[in-house]
């Protein structure tokens, strides 16, 4: 009766080693609530642009931790990132890969591993989570984070202890290595930022296989009073990968959370981030661009709360979608009552590149409270004909022409990020995933 | 040397230029002036190749080539340049990249070789010196949040830079002050040289004083009405356009 994908990730479930009975117990009762509710349908308000109905037909394997994998580090390599690294390879931890020696203090970076097989240590950690994670979704029906609940079996812990200041990026790989079967995994991250502790963090998502693979990722991120984190998330997914994630960002007070996203790969792919400013001063700016070809389907979800006073967000995303690509964006912002003065911006401009692409958008913008400075839109157009022309006059041949104007409009999101080598290299594959021909 | 005969063109379904015909030689400069309206920027954009612009008869050869026959951009390595009546502004681009990247693009087209930075900025350097525009002009984005007049001193700029062999400057005089007018000017008379031709558009005789034009014609209704040396624009100016009219057929229906 249940669907190839609902019976798939029942035996993922069977294959799960046993664990601390708490846990155990969690686990069973989150696939309990993933296979009563199944996969979202678009008459959800947040699937409507979404359909899961291909993906409900097929059925994914298991990743088996101990089968050995053929990676080469090359794949991640990222110039401006040579600090602490933390890789997983199809889900599973791989210390050969990683860079955990020497670490910086003030700086705990780790796996988490399956418990029974863990030091007590990641024990707690992972127990800690859960406790967390039921406290805050107790009756979520929300499909892939019960799943991962349920059937996660590793991911980062990442530490940055009470004022420390880490200057070099840390960099967390979540790799699909190429198979030959379509396999699944869960991960499941924590990174917190103590008070007055500083840290940038690099969350690089990648894939380069042809075969099919589900990813689902949720990510605990909190940001304590007067911390600050810039994370950057790279998104370079396999072409046929299905990439779900799931961010789930707390600002204390005073703390800043910078935010840069660059989705570039994937077939389907869907990134719900939300961020509560939870304290009074809290600061989150989000940068994020979606460059899409062929058909990829790439949804964002932003949902930024502003519950306490003087919180401010700047939020610039732009979209591209040539060929067949589906974008999808929504913003939506809420001001909580209570959250007086705060300032809460997000502009969302789209490029389609070809007649069959589609974009959708939806700002979004509820404010109960008093003294707030909104500012909130979205559009959708073409590139400028008259900019096009223009340079063609000048000789410069239409692809290239395209090519620029492109790059011109998705500039605003990296232009503040300061890691000038990691920029540069960013914008270089922006600039790549354009077409190099034309198909006007 | 360019040759523009009976051109019909038409703009959004209708026709603008009526049966134009004009030939231009090597290092001749040809002023057209002519009413609001009469079609003088659309001839420059159909000869520059913009989307949107249909020719419906006649022909343009250049250099021997069918000009109508090529894209925007071989048009551009084949020697063409047109500054815009308005040019357009391209946020995200910088100046000088954008500069490089058609010098470049030409280049490439023609099969020579590429500049690398230090020879372009080399270059750059040699250029300022025949139309002057600030370093900080150079570095911000294409035409961004330039004054008119800027803008139109940075058209003549990338005109110094690209050296093209057929140079259409569409209402360039427009909106410039009278010392930023010399200085256009003499950025223009720099650049005039025996391999070089000019069609340059405007309303004001002005102009002619300082890039004095071997021809001037009227444009009006889609052709050439008339044609003269420099002491047209001077009737022009003293008896505006009216006197046309009463003057008889169109010069262009003669040939
Ligand atoms: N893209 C367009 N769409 C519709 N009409 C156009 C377009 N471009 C030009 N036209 C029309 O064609 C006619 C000629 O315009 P053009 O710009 O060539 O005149 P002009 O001689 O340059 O005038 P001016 O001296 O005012 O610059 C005008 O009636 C104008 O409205
Ligand atoms: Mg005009």
């Amino acid at each position: 009766m249940s669907s190839p994908f609902v019976q798939s990730m029942l035996a993922a479930a069977e294959t799960m080693p046993p664990a601390h009975k708490l846990l155990d117990a969690q686990r069973r009762e989150r696939l309990q609530a993933f296979v009563e509710h199944g996969l979202p349908t678009t008459r959800r308000e947040a699937w409507k642009y979404t359909s899961l109905r291909a993906l409900e037909q097929r059925s994914f394997v298991a990743v088996d931790p101990d089968a050995p994998v053929e990676v080469d580090a090359a794949q991640w390599a990222l110039p401006g990132v040579d600090g602490p690294r933390l890789v997983f390879v199809d889900g599973v931890f791989r210390a050969e890969l990683s860079r955990l020696d020497a670490l910086p203090a003030g700086l705990r970076l780790q796996p988490f591993a399956a418990p029974a097989e863990a030091k007590q240590a990641t024990q707690d950690d992972m127990l800690a989570i859960y406790r967390q994670e039921i406290r805050r979704t107790r009756d979520a029906d929300h499909a892939f984070t019960n799943l991962d609940l349920a059937l996660a079996r590793s991911g980062a812990i990442l530490v940055v202890e009470q004022d420390a200041v880490l200057t070099q990026p840390i960099h967390l790989v979540f790799a699909g290595a190429p198979a030959s079967q379509a396999l699944a995994w869960h991960t499941r991250n924590m990174l917190l930022v103590e008070s007055g502790a500083r840290a940038s963090v690099v969350e690089h998502h990648l894939g380069w296989g042809e075969q099919s693979y589900l990813s689902n990722a949720f990510s605990d991120i909190q940001v304590d009073r007067g911390g600050t984190l810039e994370l950057i998330v790279l998104q370079q997914s396999a072409a046929k990968a299905t990439l779900i994630r799931h961010t789930d960002c707390h600002l204390g007070a005073a703390a800043t959370l910078r935010l840069h996203v660059l989705e570039l790969g994937g077939g389907l792919v869907r990134h719900d981030l939300h961020a509560r400013l939870a304290g009074e001063g809290a600061r989150l700016d989000t940068r994020g661009v979606f460059m899409l070809r062929e058909r990829q389907h790439v949804d964002t979800q932003l949902a930024i709360h502003h519950q306490a006073p003087n919180t401010a967000s700047d939020s610039v995303w732009r979209g591209v979608a040539d060929e067949r690509a589906r974008g999808v964006f929504r913003g939506a912002i809420k001001v909580a009552e209570g959250a007086d003065g705060a300032d809460a911006a997000l502009s969302n401009k789209n490029l389609l590149l070809s007649a069959q692409a589609e974009i959708d958008t939806k700002p979004e913008l509820e404010i109960y409270a008093d003294e707030v400075k909104a500012a909130h839109g979205a559009t959708i157009g073409q590139l400028d004909e008259r900019a096009l022309f223009y340079l063609r006059s000048r000789g410069i041949p239409l692809a290239e022409a395209r090519a620029l104007l492109t790059a011109a409009f998705c500039r605003a999101v990296l232009q503040d990020l300061p890691n000038e080598a990691l920029r540069e290299h960013l914008s270089t594959l922006l600039s790549e995933r354009l077409p190099a021909d034309e198909a006007a | 040397m360019l040759k523009i005969e009976n051109l019909h063109a038409r703009v959004e379904g209708k026709e603008i230029l009526k049966g134009l015909t004009l030939s231009v030689k090597p290092g001749e400069v040809h002023a057209i002036m002519g009413p609001n309206g009469a079609g003088k920027s659309t001839l420059g954009n159909v000869l520059a190749g913009r989307d949107g612009y249909e020719v419906t008869a006649g022909s343009v050869s250049y250099g021997g080539v069918d000009l109508l026959a090529l894209e925007p951009e071989e048009r551009a390595a084949a020697g063409v340049f047109l500054a815009l009546q308005y040019p357009v502004e391209i946020p995200g681009v910088n100046n000088t990249y954008f500069l490089r990247a058609a010098l470049n693009a030409q280049r490439r087209h023609r099969g020579e070789p590429e500049l690398d930075s230090m020879k372009f900025l080399k270059l750059v350097r040699e250029k300022l010196k025949i139309m002057q525009i600030s370093d900080e002009l150079l570095h911000r984005a294409v035409n961004e949040g330039f004054s008119g007049g800027e803008k139109k001193r940075n058209e003549i700029f990338q005109m110094a830079v690209l050296e093209p062999s057929l140079a259409i400057l569409d209402e360039t005089d427009s909106g410039l002050d009278i010392d930023a007018l010399k200085q256009v000017a003499e950025g223009v008379n720099a650049l005039r040289s025996s391999e070089r031709s000019f069609l340059v558009v405007t309303h004001y005789q002005r102009l002619l004083d300082y890039i004095v034009p071997d021809f001037v014609h009227v444009l009006a209704d889609g052709r050439i009405v008339e044609s003269g040396d420099r002491s047209l624009a001077q009737r022009l100016e003293q008896q505006g356009y009216a006197w046309l009219a009463e003057h008889g057929e169109p010069a262009g229906a003669a040939t």
